[in-house]
């Protein structure tokens, strides 16, 4: 870090002032090196921060799945041997296919549920505050309260939903006990969770669309539907592609549901790559393993997040 | 029609909402959203804070009822003191403030520097500090810890201490980029004239930039304080010592040996600081929420 105060190379300055191409005399290069020294004097702490806790652990977290890593002595190096213990472990395959079917049902919840949600709002004219504090109020919650809250509702006894249910006589139901609903109630609190978020973005997404385009439609007869279809629609493509993507991203990272309503079960049919990964490093003390475990899914991850910068980029 | 902001069109045209069928469908709609929201988003908080206030009897009873039947406020009072959920907040308060406290000293004195110092190679530093924004932070949760563990050239152990959440919270690519955004858009006139003045860089920054930044200053603040208070893993993992604890921490841990009602009064008091702030500062969250999506 400090090699790079030290040279301030006039001549490889950018243009943002002319001044500077101008060779320098010694006074000026003495000011340089100065205004230079202040600003990183400026950016230390930043930089200090970024490389212990953000830069060094990433280059770390590759070297580590390469890695036999425990406290009681020195790291030392095994090849491809922590990703061979991975794939033969029965509960890799199951985290990785449970993982895949929460991100697909958060999707069908989470990714038309507040779309819907956001194109109703825009229309109303009456109690548009009201409406969006409400929505956004989950996401407050600290997720822990949530994940407490929504396992005091799912419980089989005085839980709230299965009253609920026989309200309506219909038969109660095992939510986190059984290996069919399990996921899906893990879904549910996801969603209920975080569509506040998507709603809101959608709802100044939607804000932003000309009014002309509606009036445009409506003169050639277009019904309501069909101004839906190819008017809304193709004007928030863009947005609506975004969080698909930051959606699928932040779900395949879910943890906090099946750590505390289920704790992987019944039958590992919540286990998700997180909670798995958790267990080799924090139940296992395997760290290698957790690290081969986090470079797959940084891996997976990472591919989302290129397509990301790429439309981010098309766009700007 | 007549409260908010008519002329804007939206979906639905004016004349449409004025037909008779269209203004039943119109209070229709509206009604049901309405009852449906509230059912779905704040009546699950009802139901937690009054149970908090039902006896253990009436909470362990298959048929709860709406309104509590006799009221037990004491289950708060005894969450927070006999507990100890008390000292767990109090926890929270120091992890969060501490972090807001480094996270602005931080990110503002590298935005600052980015924005208007403009030293050579800072791009290169800001291209580096946002592409961590790429990473999914679950990746790095191994190799961070094990830094916390041992943190590399001067080989501290953090755990236990509120550094460990301190420290990477001010690591925080997120607020750079809208700090230095912003500081973008301070006209470099204006700084130049105060250094004319006899202020020196510093100066400049506490009593030029500062002040003119007071709207992304607090979206920054609210964020730093929300990001810590609601976090659960991280806090869990570096702080083992449960006299240590936050209280989101402390709650899970603590939730299968409590008393139903005075865990459920613990959980009103670890999320009534954030729904306060929520009402007071909606304005300034939703503002910053659109903002990192939509990347202006």
């Amino acid at each position: 870090m400090t090699a790079q105060d030290l040279s301030p190379a006039p001549v490889l300055t950018t243009s943002d002032t002319p001044a500077k191409t101008v060779p320098a005399a010694p006074g000026r290069l003495a000011r340089r090196l100065r205004e230079n020294l202040v600003a990183y004097l400026f950016l230390l702490a930043g930089i200090v921060c970024f490389a212990a806790f953000s830069w060094y652990p990433i280059v770390r977290g590759v070297l580590l799945g390469f890695q036999q890593v425990t406290f009681a002595e020195p790291a030392r190096w095994v090849g491809l041997d922590n990703f061979r213990r991975l794939f033969d472990d029965p509960l890799f395959l199951t985290a990785w296919r449970n993982t895949g079917y929460f991100t697909l049902l958060a999707l069908v919840f989470g990714f038309a549920a507040p779309f819907l949600t956001a194109v109703v709002l825009n229309e109303l004219r009456h109690g548009r505050a009201y409406l969006r504090m409400t929505v956004y109020l989950p996401v407050m919650l600290p997720p822990i309260v949530t994940m407490l809250l929504w396992r005091w509702f799912y419980d089989p006894g005085p839980g709230l939903f299965n009253n609920a249910l026989e309200v309506f006589h219909l038969p109660a139901q095992q939510w986190l006990e059984s290996e069919n609903l399990a996921m899906v109630s893990l879904v549910l609190v996801s969603t209920w969770a975080n569509m506040g978020t998507t709603t809101l973005i959608y709802l100044a997404a939607l804000g932003g669309i000309p009014g002309e385009l509606y009036e445009a439609a409506e003169l050639d007869g277009a019904s309501v539907r069909r101004r839906l279809w190819h008017v809304t629609l193709p004007q928030m493509r863009f947005i609506l592609m975004i969080t698909l993507l930051l959606q699928v991203i932040g779900t395949m990272q879910v943890f906090v549901e099946p750590f505390v309503l289920t704790g992987g079960g019944p039958d590992d049919a919540t286990v998700t790559v997180l909670l798995l990964l958790y267990r080799y490093a924090f139940v296992y003390n395997d760290f290698g393993l957790a690290s081969a475990m986090s470079t797959l899914l940084f891996v997976v991850l990472g591919l989302f997040s290129v397509v990301y910068l790429r439309l981010t980029r098309t766009k700007g | 029609m007549a409260a908010a902001s008519s002329s804007e069109r939206t979906l639905i045209a004016p004349t449409e909402m004025t037909r008779r069928t269209g203004r039943f469908l119109y209070r229709f709609v509206l009604g049901s959203t309405l009852l449906g929201f509230t059912v779905t988003f704040v009546f699950p908080l009802y139901w937690m804070a009054s149970g908090a206030l039902k006896s253990s009897g009436e909470l362990a009873d298959p048929n709860p009822s709406l309104l509590p039947k006799s009221l037990h406020p004491e289950s708060y009072s005894e969450a927070w003191s006999s507990v100890g959920l008390g000292h767990y907040f109090l926890n929270t308060l120091v992890l969060a403030f501490g972090a807001l406290f480094f996270q602005l000293i931080v990110d503002i004195s590298a935005a600052y520097a980015l924005s208007k110092l403009r030293p050579v190679l800072g791009n290169v530093v800001l291209g580096m500090m946002l592409a961590t924004l790429m990473l999914p932070v679950s990746a790095l949760l191994v190799p961070t810890y094990l830094t916390v563990v041992d943190v590399p050239l001067v080989h501290l152990n953090l755990i236990n201490t509120p550094w460990a959440i301190w420290l990477p919270a001010a690591a925080n690519a997120f607020n750079i980029f809208i700090l230095k955004r912003f500081f973008d858009q301070i006209p470099t006139e204006l700084l130049d004239s105060a250094r004319i003045d006899g202020a020196g860089t510093l100066r400049v920054l506490v009593s030029v930039v500062l002040p003119l930044s007071r709207p992304v200053l607090a979206v920054v603040s609210i964020f730093a304080i929300v990001g810590v208070w609601k976090d659960f893993l991280w806090p869990m993992l570096v702080l083992p010592d449960p006299t240590r604890r936050p209280i989101t921490v402390a709650l899970n841990a603590l939730s299968e040996d409590m008393p139903a009602n005075q865990l459920l009064a613990g959980m009103v008091m670890a999320s009534i600081p954030l729904l306060v702030l929520f009402l007071v500062f909606q304005r300034h969250i939703i503002a910053g929420l659109t903002a990192g999506s939509l990347k202006g």
